[in-house]
């Protein structure tokens, strides 16, 4: 198995939304494998590499808070946009009054977690041919894809604090501390909601990529066990589409 | 110019005797995290200034166009030509007509040189593809006061009437009463990242910095409202990493700032209140900390 690194990271709220409930979005009881990737891609991600979870430790009782805030309804469209490109003239804008939603968002407040991981190299073949362009200045052999090299860069990077954007739980506005720990650091402190063991029921784990036009949703059935996660493999029996 | 460096922010922000960010779902109440006290203003709300601000000093104009907009402050519908960088003899020239994910790339290159929202923070775009959107390095957290707040809600009567129907059942009294909701003093901070490596792939460049630090510092000047009372920038204080990827973590950063409550203050009603200490010594090699504001 490759190396496992695990990251210490909080914030004061996060949502991970359900996907049964984003209209009004609902996170889920705690952070999902997903978001947990993006965490660690956050830091260091090449299109060579995939993170995988292991572990998720949670070392804070799960908290909620209410809140409301006015959003659009609407997106940019890509024909009126193109138009207005050729014209040299347009009117491109949108009226929030006119396209306004009122949603509310049942998000989680003062979340901690310890997240386990390690990476993988991919195969050439199921990367370079979605990302020609990055593998353009290599002699074509993917001498520069190397597993050790990659680690260095994600040590060096979570230990100094570098990120290539600032990691989020969930949405960009909840932004996450974080911290590399070591992996033998103690055990957490185990908040006393928390022991026992709890069904978290069915969450979600990632999305599938596969087919990048079309990403399809895979769940795992999640238990937590005094606090502690495991995440199964993501081509385990477990993890259904 | 490219940017080449991250920076991390804390923005520090009063308000007297207003509301400075209403909840929907409480009656417009001032937003209050219910367990704390404390108070909060929504990421989205700041977001809105600056581009009110952007919108009002660059009136509107390419490449300072704002997407987003709010029929309050800007009615300017009149058409705005656009400076098709490259994209007017691209999209002539390009009798090929190259795959659609291109030109969608395309569109969305050109809304980023454009428009000033889209290249801050970023936005989304209906292409079909899951990834037809464009990731803004601007990225804020939600605002939240120092110390507990207080909401106080005022009832208030209108000499005057809507309707004739209203005016006939008071008999010609024409009064009708409302409320406003007031925090009497509050001081607020939000963090704020900046990501290089987002800004070169939306062309967030250091003008376009230098003018998010202006709005940043000037934002709530041309906010005025019944509803806001006075708001202001108390303080902005930006560290500067030399590198790319950064040099500590933002935390760590964060916590060098700290307003509080002086010693012999118990209820803050304005800013002297308040002292702001800031931690210089044993800077982390290679960040510096500019203080635009305080």
């Amino acid at each position: 198995m490759t190396k496992q690194y695990c990251l210490e990271v909080s914030g004061d709220f996060a949502c991970f939304t359900r996907l049964e409930m984003k209209v009004e979005r609902v996170s889920y009881d705690v952070i999902t494998p997903s978001a947990a990737r993006a965490v660690f891609e956050a830091i260091l991600w090449k299109p060579a590499i995939r993170w995988q979870i292991h572990k998720i430790e949670v070392l804070k009782p799960i908290r909620w808070i209410n809140l409301r805030r006015n959003e659009v309804g609407q997106v940019i469209s890509t024909r009126n946009v193109q138009t207005a490109m050729k014209n040299g003239h347009g009117n491109l804008a949108l009226n929030i009054e006119d396209e306004r939603q009122q949603r509310a968002g049942l998000f989680l407040r003062d979340v901690k977690y310890r997240l386990h991981a390690s990476f993988e190299l991919q195969n050439d073949s199921q990367h370079i041919h979605r990302y020609p362009h990055l593998n353009a200045n290599s002699d074509g052999d993917g001498s520069e894809n190397n597993l050790i090299k990659f680690q260095r860069m994600f040590e060096r990077r979570a230990s100094k604090g570098q990120c290539f954007n600032q990691p989020y739980l969930g949405c960009r506005e909840f932004s996450a501390d974080f911290r590399l720990l070591k992996p033998k650091d103690d055990p957490a402190n185990l908040p006393e909601e928390l022991a026992g063991e709890r069904d978290l029921g069915w969450m979600l784990y990632d999305l599938d990529y596969s087919n990048a036009a079309d990403p399809s949703p895979r769940f795992f059935q999640a238990k937590m066990n005094d606090g502690v996660i495991i995440v199964p493999d993501w081509n385990s029996d477990e993890v259904r589409g | 110019m490219n940017l080449e460096n991250r920076y991390d922010f804390v923005l520090i922000f009063d308000v007297k005797d207003g509301n400075p960010n209403g909840d929907p779902d409480a009656g417009n109440l001032p937003r209050v995290d219910t367990e704390t006290g404390q108070g909060l203003v929504t990421d989205v709300s700041i977001k809105r200034k600056v581009r009110n601000f952007v919108g009002l000093v660059k009136e509107e104009q390419p490449p300072y166009e704002i997407y987003i907009k709010e029929k309050a402050v800007l009615n300017l519908q009149h058409e705005r030509a656009y400076i098709g960088i490259g994209a007017e003899e691209e999209l002539k020239s390009d009798k090929k007509r190259k795959g659609k994910a291109e030109s969608v790339e395309k569109a969305r290159q050109w809304m980023c040189q454009n428009f000033f929202d889209v290249r801050t923070f970023g936005a989304v775009m209906s292409t079909g593809v899951n990834c037809g959107q464009v990731r803004g390095p601007v990225q804020l957290t939600f605002s939240r006061s120092v110390d507990p707040i207080v909401a106080s809600e005022h009832s208030i009567t209108r000499m005057a009437v809507a309707t004739e129907a209203e005016a006939e059942k008071q008999d010609g009294d024409n009064r009708t009463m409302g409320r406003k909701h007031t925090v009497p003093y509050g001081l607020y901070v939000a963090h704020g990242f900046i990501s290089v490596h987002l800004a070169n792939q939306t062309g967030f460049s250091e003008t376009d910095l230098e003018l998010l630090w202006q709005s940043l510092t000037n934002m709530f000047e041309h906010d005025r409202s019944a509803a806001r009372g006075e708001m202001a920038t108390r303080g902005l204080y930006v560290f500067k990493h030399d590198s790319k990827l950064g040099n500590a973590p933002a935390h760590s950063l964060f916590d060098r700032i700290n307003p509080h409550l002086k010693d012999d203050v118990t209820v803050p009603r304005t800013f002297k209140d308040y002292q702001v200490d800031i931690d210089e010594t044993d800077m982390p090699n290679g960040v510096t900390l500019n203080k635009i504001v305080g």
